[in-house]
Parts: C-alpha cells; structure tokens; sequence
C-alpha cells in the first residue's frame, strides 16, 4: 500500500516536470515538490467548513495529517484498514466517479463506522487526483459529538 | 518580584489551572487525556498507571498479529510527550495511593482502569484442569506479568473455546496459526515455544445464539477463513433460515452473513487443522476426570421476531463434544480497587451515569461502559467523558480552590517506598525491549517480570 503510493506519487511527479523546475536542479526532490495542489472541504457535522489544500497522489487521511485539519481521532490506524476513523462521506456524483472502488477489507471496516451511508469510504483509501479539485465531504459525527453534552 | 508573585496568587485563587487525574494508562485514560489538553491549554493531566508500562489492552490485549492496531500507540506517545501530560507508571491506586488522597489532591479524578476480571459461567467443571479463561491466555501470550506461569496443556487435539466475540475469535486464531507467522510478532517467547509444540487440530467456537446474532465481527472472521493449512467447517443446519434473510438485513450484517454463507458453500479439507464455530449451544458441564474429556452443551433455540433481540431458549436436547481444553470466552469485567469507588458487582462496572460518578469524580472506557466495542468505541467514549469535565469545570466550578496535584501524592508514594516509572523511564524500557526482539527478528520482545522492568527504567 504504502509502496504504491511511493510509486504513484513518484510517477505522477515526474510527468509533471515543468521548465520552470529546471531552476531547481539543485533539489533531489523536485518531482515530490512540483505536484499539483488541489482543494478540499471537509463539512463538520455542525455544518462547520474547513477549506484545505492537498497534493495530487496524497490520501484524504495525508491531507488531514499534513494540515493539522482538527478533527478528533481521525486515522487512528494511521492507514493500515484495521479502524474506521478516517470514514467520510461523498456525495453520490463523486463516490460513483472514484477510479478504485472499496475492497473486501475497505468495507469490512466500513461496517463497523458510525452513520455509515452507501457513498461511505475511508479517507485513507482515496488518494487525490486533478479531477477531485473542489471536493467537498462530509466527516460524520463521532459518538461524543451526538452525546448531549 | 514579590508584588508578582501576589498578584500572580491573588489570580490564581480565582481561577486556578485544573489538576486532573486520570487512574490507568490504557486507551480510554490516554484518549480523554489527548482530548482535555487540546481543549483547554491550561490543564494539567497525571495518568497513573499500575504497571511500569503504558498503553493497557493495546499492549496486553491486542493480539501479537495485529501490529497494525497498535499504531495508536503513536497518537497516544505524543499525549505523553506533552507538557500539559505526566505518566506516573507502577502505581497502585487503591493500594499505594488511595481515591480519598487523589481526590483531595486533584480537582478532578476519571478512572480509566478497565475490566481487568473474567466473567464466568459458573457451571460445573469450571475448576477442572485445562478449563482457561480467555483473557488468562491473552495475557499469556502477550505478556502480561501475571499470566506467564499459565498451566495450559497443549498436547489434546481438541479445544472448545466458549463465545463467539473477537477476543474468542484471537485466541482461537492464535491456537491454529502457523507458528513461523507467530514467530514474526511481539508475541512472547514463553507462548512462541509452548505453541511451536502444540498438538491442537481442532477449535470449536462455541455460541449460544446463531449465525445471525454472532458477536464476532467480519475482519476477524474473514482472517480465520483465510488462515494458512486451516479449513473452517461450518454446520449446515445452523444457517436454515439464514439465506431468505440476508437480503432483508442492513449491510453490515448482511455482508458478514453473506461471508459466512459463502465459506459455508466452499469448505475445503486441504488443511490439517479445522475451525468450527458451532451455533444455538450453552454450556451445561465440563466433565472429566481432574483433566478435561468433554463438554455437555444444552441445545438452543431461538425466541423473540427481531433477530438482534432475540433469546437463546434451551431445549431438552443435549450435545457432547469431546475436548482437552477448554477456553471460557465470555466477556471481562472490572473489579472494585477502593471503596470509595461505588461499583455494581453484577454489571462488574463503576456506578456511573454517562461516564459522572459524582461531582468531580467520572469513569470511562469499559469500567465505565462494560468490556464491549472496538478502539473506536472506546475513544469515542472518552472523548464525550473529557467533554463532560470541561464543562462541568465551568459549570461546577470544579477547579476555584488551588490544589497540590502531584506533589502531595508524589509524598505519599515517597513515603512507601515505591520506585516511579515516569514516561522518560518508560522510553527505556521501550528501546531494551525493541533492541531485545530486533535480535530475534521480533518487532519487540516484551520484558514479562516487572521487577525486570523496574530495573530496565532505573
């Protein structure tokens, strides 16, 4: 897994070698540098937005983590499929257009989420392209938030 | 200066910073502790600890071929690591420290110290040799000190594990894998050599209720189906009924239905060792001659429309399964560490109502909740806990009077003698056990004796 996104990311960077990077020969990690900036919205269950940016070969789960996004718990796991913490919400336009649809493991652990809907999928299975710039996703609400407190 | 430090009092007395103590160092203690100092900045949280090693059921509770649910270590590290957070390992509240002198010390106590006991069946030949609880050999194999001398015989071909939940499921696992898979985990050396000579061919999972009520859940089921030189077999009569229901039922029940009805279509007979999870049995007798033989199960059927509710009846009919071990596996429970803890001994829980006690004083985790759900549970539950006391710090006024926090309790232990594992001394013993199993190829070799511990964190 971790592999793949390496080789992804890596792949993806090189084919995105401008001239402008050119003036940066100096650097050995130009291709990681270049890659291409997309936008994300994660929607509070509050209805509260949080706009943030993420790098085209990166997962929702990478974006969460390298922006410090506050959202409690999230990717417990830290991406290895054995919690439900990074469960999102897409909308159904969005969910249907995902090039890689949810293994056997994905759901197993899908299963066991809180408010789980059919446009369900972990944050750390879905890595970002060009083609999800503007996403927007719903984080659902953990058990405290439902707690009247 | 001094007109400084007036002042600087004079402030406090009006809002001191809340001193919070937080009684066990395992997920629920760590999570609410993670939650409170990102709350608010100016709390202080000690999370004492009986053992001079953090982290609870992650270390002594998940199983050794799960590293991967074990990342959660790292989240709770950097809790540690905080300066708003101390670890104070090797403490025995209740013993070496009282709830009384907490409470009076801190403003604010939480019992974080989970379900430490087994339940029982209390069914005749319990107390037969060779009759083990679950938890007994979790901790057997996953170092916890005082399970390492566990008097378990592997050299019967047969073992009837009692319950069907994930704890069941592992230690049933753990029986029928491999043992060159084992020997790449954290699992002990004490089980590693106790297994690689164990003579079990069969595991019955035993349940009361049917497919449908199971309380495993689907990773761990379809890891048993997937286990190296292992068939499951299932028994065709436990699923009529079953496949006319599945299209009705929410997904993930249906799914987990749908992969056993599958498994159930495709058994195999490759491998040399068998798992059968057997449904609708209680467990009446064990029988045996000091030794185990045989169990006697009460056949069940079930009563109530809604499946999920619906109660396992025994009928007249009586079943025999020959065995040489038996694991009871059905569920832990907490145990009452000071009087001062008001605790319901049937539910085996802390009296609470939503994680309060009374004012100032909380539980959370399975002392508070009972030992169900996943680490998902758990950390949900804390972290609702930690947004109780925040607002009832406000609310209550919870923390108005200045109070000693550690430094009174760090007297009372100064005076006992008793050697403080803090979280600098924890790291210790982290590299020696981590430079211990890199030598074995082990991703640690964790140090069972806790004088050794102590030694290793001196």
């Amino acid at each position: 897994m971790a592999l793949n996104n390496i080789l992804r990311n890596t792949l993806q960077g090189f084919s995105k070698i401008s001239y402008k990077s050119s003036a940066r020969v100096f650097s050995t990690s130009i291709p990681q540098l270049n890659k291409k900036e997309v936008e994300i919205t994660f929607v509070r269950a509050s209805g509260e937005r949080i706009k943030t940016k993420g790098k085209v070969g990166d997962s929702l789960l990478d974006v969460v983590v390298n922006n410090d996004v506050d959202l409690d718990g999230f990717g417990a796991c830290e991406g290895t499929l054995t919690c439900s913490t990074c469960h999102l919400i897409f909308s159904k336009k969005v969910f249907d257009s995902l090039p890689e649809k949810a293994t056997d493991e994905e759901l197993d652990m899908l299963d066991l989420a809180y408010e789980l809907k059919d446009t369900s999928r972990l944050g750390c299975q879905i890595i970002l392209s060009e083609k999800l710039d503007g996403l927007e996703v719903k984080v659902p609400a953990t058990i405290n938030d439902q707690r009247s407190s | 200066m001094h007109i400084f430090k007036f002042f600087k009092r004079l402030y406090s007395s009006s809002k001191t910073n809340p001193k919070i103590c937080i009684v066990g160092g395992g997920p629920a203690g760590f999570y609410a502790a993670q939650h409170l100092i990102k709350k608010l900045k100016n709390v202080q949280v000690d999370i004492y600890e009986k053992l001079p090693v953090p982290f609870g059921l992650v270390r002594f509770g998940v199983a050794p071929d799960h590293p991967e649910v074990k990342n959660v270590i790292n989240t709770f590290s950097k809790t540690a690591e905080s300066e708003q957070v101390n670890f104070i390992g090797n403490v025995n509240v209740g013993e070496d420290v009282s709830i009384k002198q907490l409470k009076d010390a801190y403003h604010i106590v939480l019992l974080t110290y989970g379900a430490d006991k087994s339940k029982t069946f209390g069914i005749p030949g319990e107390n037969l040799k060779n009759v083990i609880s679950a938890r007994n050999i979790v901790g057997w194999y996953n170092g916890t000190p005082w399970n390492s001398n566990l008097d378990m015989d592997l050299s019967g071909e047969s073992v009837a594990v009692l319950g069907q939940g994930n704890v069941a499921i592992d230690v049933a696992r753990i029986l029928l894998s491999p043992i060159d898979e084992l020997s790449k985990t954290d699992i002990t050396q004490h089980a590693l050599e106790k297994l690689s000579n164990s003579k079990i061919k069969k595991v019955y999972l035993i349940g009361r209720r049917g497919p449908l009520q199971a309380a495993f859940t689907i990773k761990e089921l379809r890891e048993m189906l997937k286990l190296k030189n292992c068939n499951t077999v299932w028994r065709k009569d436990d699923f009529s009924g079953v496949s006319e229901l599945v299209s009705s039922l929410a997904r993930p029940k249906k799914r987990i239905s749908e992969l056993m009805l599958n498994s159930l279509n495709q058994m195999g007979t490759s491998g040399s060792k068998t798992f059968y999870p057997i449904f609708f049995r209680s467990p009446l007798e064990i029988l045996g001659d000091q030794v185990v033989e045989k169990i006697l199960l009460g056949v069940n059927r079930l009563e109530g429309t809604d499946f999920l509710s619906s109660k396992a009846v025994m009928t007249e009919k009586r079943e025999e399964i020959p065995c040489n071990l038996v694991i009871t596996s059905i569920g832990y429970k907490s145990h009452q560490i000071d009087k001062d803890i008001p605790f319901d001994n049937s539910k085996g829980v802390a009296i609470n109502e939503n994680s309060k006690i009374e004012k100032g004083f909380y539980t959370s985790g399975w002392l508070a909740t009972g030992p169900t759900g996943v680490i998902l549970t758990t950390m949900g539950n804390a972290f609702g806990t930690a947004n109780l006391i925040l607002n009832d710090i406000e609310k209550e006024g919870l923390a108005v009077t200045l109070k000693p926090g550690f430094e009174e309790i760090e007297k009372i232990l100064k005076v006992k003698n008793t050697q403080l594992v803090l979280w600098k001394d924890w790291l210790k013993i982290d590299k020696y056990e981590k430079l211990k199993g890199k030598h074995v190829g082990k991703p640690r070799e964790k140090i069972i004796d806790v004088q050794e511990m102590l030694k290793v964190a001196s």
